[in-house]
């Protein structure tokens, strides 16, 4: 390990790393508006310049320059300070005095660093650049004078986000970023861009002037988009989320959220349940909790439990999951499931949980995909693919739909019969999966929701255990779930007890009557028109399908609204925080499932969020290890069986609309618009 | 003087074939083989005896720069990259040798390749340059037709292949790193030093980038030794230098003499003297747009080589001489320059895309002494503020001949400053 | 002359844009030059041949240039706005390029440069600002699509100007009389042979 001596502080740091993380750990603050951790390193703001001895007698960018064992480091001398205050003077000269009205005032790093290296007033007479604006998109709003060309933006599409469309053209002080021919950017992670900016050039569009800063009250939660589980951090003002940002968790998605998990928030305005309804005369009319509760109750009275049912939603906390799960069995149901799309799940843990965590993609040397389109199943987990392929010697096929996923896969087919080519190691790839020391092989829901799922879900095993790719010191099976809430229905068993039926068994049920009741727990991803004759309760925060088709609505709470337990694909488990009430009567959820239960004379034996906590660890363990992963048990599970032809097809035809707050916001609107004006101008 | 025999650049002027059978008669593809029998190891021996300095500006030992390449050649193939894209304001001394003499330039590839252990090399050539570029396309062709190029070169055992490259208007390219990039397909935007460009050059290969002159002379030395070549010139200033004569002299010129001639030896000599004689002389930028200028008192005595001005707060660059006398608006011709640098940055860090535009601006009110007189101050310390604060030394480029006309000229800058003042007050 | 950085509007709209075989052969004979992968070497090359056939760059010749070298447009676009030499309009048959950098104003560019400025028609002859050319000891300069003219004055200029508007193509290098870049009157040096 090299010894640096640091502003005359002696140090030893680990070899490879630059001068600027050096001072880092020396806790010296180097400032910066190019460098960022996550991207390549570009130097040229030239704000981080240090003095290093041995070394050229001009300053130098800390950002890029290696440490070196004896280096000299000084950061406050008299070369440094006027360095930087030259570089501030330079960034400043064309920058607009427009902080009052720019939305990154109060957190942008110009105006911060402006304060240590500025200057009270200007030594430029002439007139400041005019930039015109760019046009990328319905998320990114521009205001191009701003720009301090620190190329952020473009190295973070190019990189991280793999889509090659910003650039900087023309040079010298008429450099612009740009896409050149206006357009929207093809990334599902835009919004990212807005966060890594350091100035207010690319701010949100969604937001733009909606809020300050420093209004805001900032609550730690975890995002339900997807299956990922990002860490997040909501923004609200009163009543209302403002914005959604990230927070940084390596393990799971570094810093960046995608634009689902960003920008649906205004979807948490609209359509939402905020009071109970039930149906007199077909029509769904307002009722008061006492009166909606009397109509469950007096649906439910003497009813056998075999003809009620319960399906829990794709966002749904563990909480409410395991009061749902408490209360069918009070009520003698064993007609459970979590699995809205028919996923074939519900073997061991190791079955279906994604194994290695996110962080194995990073040692895995050969990964496989079986029915996913990642890009829009998790993009932020795509862009850990993508940064596995950039670091290299990582061969990547797939077996599924063609679709550009941002860096180069090789397919190898469509279906299941390629899976069973590999299987029997009749294809080239097989070699490279074999030759891996750390093989991973991604299975998606678009081959797990079939008919022959569990076939499918029998090969890609066969395929793991063949491959070694189950070992003590690695799992490279991995399956990525594409929502919320599926691994903590599953780990909480919200599977069909002995002799009970999964979705489509209470769909048949109700079809043909021999389901009465249909509990649906912010359920609104089946076929509902297939609930027949039922009684529909429906308890949710959305007047989406479920409710439409409800007879009783028990207004629910967003994930925004209440504190829940979430377990993302990897099997990690993770709680969100309340940032907001819900709106008018709705309630957080498991209290009213607990509250609904003492209605049925059938009372749940807890009355506050730490007992429902306790009960979840004590339906399972996992539940008491909070932020953790580790690859889950493995044994039998899939069922060996014939396979159709039909190609893989990923469950997500629409990123930006999966769920009822994405389908709510018209945000998300314009980005499906946009998308296909897109795709229309290619 | 030098002798016409101690010349190296025998058809600087192009009155002779520049083909291969008129280069062949002028001495150059003499026994290649024979220098190339002296080893990579031998030739960058004489090299360093010889005492050559680059000839593109900065003026780094050629035989050291050569000797950075690894000794091995591993998993990355080295290359030789030529900087043919000769855009300093004032120089035109690349030209001559690309379009008059290829061959001789062309032998040098060889030679410096294969000193550098290099299969391949590329030759820059500025866009502009599309005749030049032309004329040695051909050269190189006939040189592959006769062993000269290609598979066991001159006989010597040794491939090397050599590719023309044509850039498109870019000053930048001129730094080594730009140049890289922009062979590589990119913006001629500088890298980031370290890495080296021998350690991690053209396509993160070991390379070495060589101004043509610098090349070109190459054979040359090494047929008549290193100590003839040691024996022109001043100590640490050897050999011969290709100098450009520009501006107000009666016969503007190139001309190939000894390091170290004094200037005004050099203009009246070749030049014809300075337009209305060396009395009318205002100042000199000795060394090419880059150089701070030096007015007639140091003009007077100075010598022409890296040492001598360095000595006068001014470098030799390119030995691009811009002669201005007396009738010239000096304020002007340096903000003519600044404009350049102004047109020519890249754009990539801070204080040069920011600091050329603004030294310009307030340049252009200097002209006309539009400013306040604690401006020039001011602008003397924005410079600074350019000048080793840049990726790449354009930034210091840009600073450098404003620095110059404050230290030898400010007394012509205030007076626009207060002549305008007074006649704005009279108004 | 205000650099292009976006998609220029007021140009003739360019539906499509194809290689000729010859050029497509030159193309892959620039392509040659550089290492398997490394076919982005030959991106300037590349986007010459197509400015020569097109007479400028449309944006369709750019995405061409693109899809051959496998490179994403956005860089290819950065590299057409980045370099002087790429035309992103159509200009006239004969580009004037007058440089105008301290050497050639020292010896009257300016008048030189007037006389472009007069001619320019967009048609016959455009004229474009440009920076040192290279040419200083034959200043003033100019480059006439690919030649460059020299040692010129009010006079000389509008005499080479004159020519082409006659068709013809008048001899490139010192209008004055001179060999190249020695001095007038005859080199000072090299008269041994």
């Amino acid at each position: 390990m090299p010894k640096v001596k640091i502003d005359g502080v002696e140090l030893e740091v680990p070899a490879g790393i630059t001068v600027l993380q050096a001072c880092e750990l020396a806790g010296v603050e180097i400032p910066r508006f190019c460098y960022h951790e996550r991207l390549s390193i570009a130097g040229n703001c030239r704000m981080c310049l240090v003095e290093v001895k041995p070394g050229p007698p001009k300053p130098q960018a800390s950002c890029a320059l290696p440490v070196a064992d004896k280096q000299e480091i000084f950061t406050t001398t008299p070369v440094v300070q006027k360095a930087r205050n030259g570089v501030m003077e330079f960034l400043l000269i064309n920058h607009p005095l427009d902080c009052p009205i720019c939305d990154q005032g109060g957190e942008c790093d110009l105006q911060d660093q402006a304060m240590g290296y500025g200057f009270d007033r200007s030594r430029f007479h002439e007139n400041k650049r005019a930039v015109p604006d760019k046009e990328l998109g319905p998320l990114v709003k521009t205001s191009m004078n701003r720009c301090i060309h620190c190329t952020r933006c473009i190295r973070f599409a190019t990189e991280v986000a793999g889509v090659e469309e910003l650039g900087a053209t023309g040079r010298g002080e008429s450099m612009e970023v740009t896409t050149y021919v206006e357009h929207a950017l093809s990334t599902e992670l835009s919004g990212n861009l807005v966060d890594l900016c350091p100035v207010g050039a690319l701010t949100s569009k969604p937001y733009a002037f909606e809020a300050r800063s420093w209004e805001l009250s900032k609550t730690e939660s975890v995002d339900v988009m997807d299956g990922l589980g990002s860490n997040i951090r909501v923004d609200t003002r009163g009543a209302q989320v403002m914005r959604v940002l990230p927070r940084l968790n390596d393990d799971v998605n570094e810093e960046w959220i995608s634009d689902k998990t960003r920008h649906a928030l205004d979807g948490l305005r609209h359509q939402r349940l905020d009071r109970p309804y039930v149906r007199r005369g077909g029509k769904l009319v307002e009722a008061t909790w006492d009166q909606a509760f009397g109509a469950i109750e007096a649906k439910l009275k003497g009813l056998d439990g075999a003809k009620v049912a319960a399906i829990a939603g794709d966002q749904c906390d563990a909480e409410s999951m395991v009061a749902l799960k408490d209360l069918m069995k009070a009520l003698g149901s064993p007609n459970i499931d979590c699995r809205q799309d028919g996923a074939k799940l519900d073997g061991p843990r190791g079955s279906y949980i994604f194994n290695p965590g996110v962080r194995g993609i990073d040692s895995a040397d050969a990964i496989l995909l079986i029915g996913t389109n990642p890009r829009w199943e998790s993009p932020v987990l795509n862009a850990r693919l993508r940064k596995r392929y950039l670091s290299g010697h990582c061969a990547i096929a797939s077996v599924g739909p063609a679709v550009d996923h941002t860096y180069p896969v090789e397919r190898l087919g469509a279906g299941p019969a390629t899976l069973r080519d590999l299987v029997d190691d009749k294809l080239g790839f097989s070699e490279k999966l074999k030759a891996a020391k750390h093989p991973l092989i991604i299975v998606g829901m678009g081959a797990l929701t079939r008919e022959d799922g569990a076939a499918i879900l029998a090969l890609a095993r066969d395929l793991a255990e063949k491959l070694d790719a189950v070992r003590t010191d690695w799992n490279g099976f991995a399956v990525l779930h594409t929502t919320a809430a599926r691994v903590g229905g599953l780990d909480l068993g919200l599977v069909p007890a002995e002799g009970g039926r999964d979705v489509a068994g209470i769909l048949a049920g109700c079809e043909k009557r021999e389901i009465e009741v249909v509990y649906l727990l912010a359920a609104d991803e089946i076929d509902t028109k297939r609930l027949g004759k039922a009684f529909v309760i429906y308890q949710g925060h959305h007047g989406d399908a479920g409710a439409h088709r409800a007879d009783v609505i028990l207004p629910g709470a967003a994930y925004t609204e209440k504190p829940g337990t979430y377990v993302n694909t990897e099997g990690r488990v993770q709680l969100g925080q309340r940032a907001a009430y819900p709106p008018g009567d709705a309630r957080e959820d498991w209290a009213i499932l607990r509250a609904l239960s003492e209605r049925l004379a059938k009372t749940l034996p807890y009355d506050t969020l730490s007992e429902v906590r306790a009960r979840l660890v004590t339906v399972n363990k996992i539940f008491a290890a909070l932020d953790q992963q580790a690859a889950g048990s493995w044994g039998a599970f899939g069922k060996a069986g014939t396979v159709s032809d039909a190609p893989f097809v990923s469950p997500i035809a629409n990123f930006y609309m999966t769920c009822p707050i994405s389908r709510s916001s018209k945000t998300m609107a314009e980005c499906v618009a946009s998308r296909a004006q897109l795709m229309a101008a290619e | 003087m030098l002798s016409d025999k101690d010349r190296i650049f025998t058809n600087l002027y192009g009155f002779h074939d520049w083909r291969l059978a008129g280069a062949r008669a002028r001495g150059a593809w003499d026994n290649t083989k024979a220098i190339l029998d002296k080893g990579p190891d031998g030739i960058i021996d004489e090299m360093k005896k010889s005492g050559l300095r680059g000839r593109g500006g900065a003026g780094f030992p050629t035989g050291l720069k050569w000797s950075f390449m690894p000794k091995e050649v591993k998993d990355r193939p080295h290359y030789l990259i030529v900087n043919a894209d000769e855009s300093e304001p004032g120089t035109c001394k690349d030209r001559d040798i690309l379009r008059h003499d290829p061959h001789l330039f062309i032998e040098g590839c060889l030679v410096a390749g294969f000193a550098m252990r290099a299969n391949a090399g590329y030759i820059y050539v500025r866009g502009e340059f599309y005749n030049e570029a032309q004329n040695l396309i051909e050269a190189v062709r006939e040189a592959y037709e006769a062993g000269l190029l290609g598979k066991n070169a001159c006989g010597s055992g040794w491939d090397f292949d050599l590719y023309v490259h044509r850039g498109a208007g870019a000053y930048i390219c001129g730094e080594e790193t730009a140049l890289l990039e922009s062979l590589e397909g990119k913006k001629g935007m500088p890298r980031l030093k370290p890495p080296f460009p021998a350690g991690s050059g053209l396509y993160g290969c070991p390379s070495t980038v060589n101004n043509v002159e610098s090349i070109a002379v190459a054979p040359t030395i090494l047929r008549r030794g290193a100590a003839w070549f040691a024996g022109i010139g001043r100590p640490n200033n050897t050999g011969t230098k290709l100098f450009c004569i520009s501006g107000h002299v009666n016969k503007p010129c190139n001309v190939e003499e000894e390091m170290g001639i004094p200037l005004h030896e050099l203009i009246d000599r070749h030049a014809g003297g300075v337009r209305g004689g060396w009395d009318n002389l205002l100042a000199v930028i000795p060394g090419g747009a880059s150089v701070p200028l030096l007015p007639k008192s140091i003009c007077d005595t100075v010598l022409m080589d890296f040492d001598s001005l360095r000595d006068q707060k001014s470098g030799l660059g390119t030995a691009a001489v811009i002669v201005m006398d007396k009738s010239t608006d000096v304020v002007k011709a340096i903000a003519r320059l600044s404009y350049f640098y102004k047109h020519e940055s890249c754009g990539q860090c801070t204080p040069c895309r920011e600091g050329t535009g603004w030294m310009w601006r307030v340049m252009e009110r200097m002209v006309t002494g539009n400013a306040r007189l604690e401006e020039i101050d001011a602008l003397e310390d924005v410079t600074k503020q350019v000048e080793g604060h840049t990726i790449c030394a354009l930034g210091d480029a840009a600073a450098w001949p404003i620095q110059g006309l404050i230290r030898h000229f400010r007394p012509e800058m205030e007076r626009r400053i207060r002549a305008r003042t007074e006649k704005l007050a009279a108004e | 002359m205000a650099m292009i950085t976006a998609d220029p509007k007021d140009v003739p709209h360019v539906e499509h844009f194809a290689f000729t075989p010859e050029n497509l052969v030159k193309a892959q004979g620039w392509i040659s030059h550089y290492p398997a992968g490394r076919q982005a070497s030959a991106v300037i090359a590349v986007l010459d041949l197509a400015q020569r056939q097109q007479g400028w760059l449309p944006r369709v010749a750019m995405d061409a240039v693109a899809k051959l070298l496998d490179m994403a447009p956005i860089r290819v676009y950065e590299i057409a706005t980045f370099y002087t030499m790429f035309q992103l309009k159509p200009r006239g048959k004969y580009l004037l390029q007058v440089c105008t950098t301290t050497p050639c104003w020292l010896r009257g560019s300016e008048a030189v440069m007037k006389a472009c400025q007069h001619a320019a028609d967009g048609e016959t002859f455009s004229v474009q600002e440009v920076e040192c050319l290279g040419g200083c000891v034959n200043a003033p300069v100019v480059q006439i699509n690919d030649d460059f003219y020299e040692d010129l004055d009010e006079t000389s200029i509008n005499k080479v100007l004159d020519a082409f508007r006659r068709g013809e193509t008048p001899k490139p290098g010192p209008q004055v009389n001179r060999q190249t870049s020695a001095p007038i009157g005859g080199a000072t040096t090299l008269r041994s042979e």
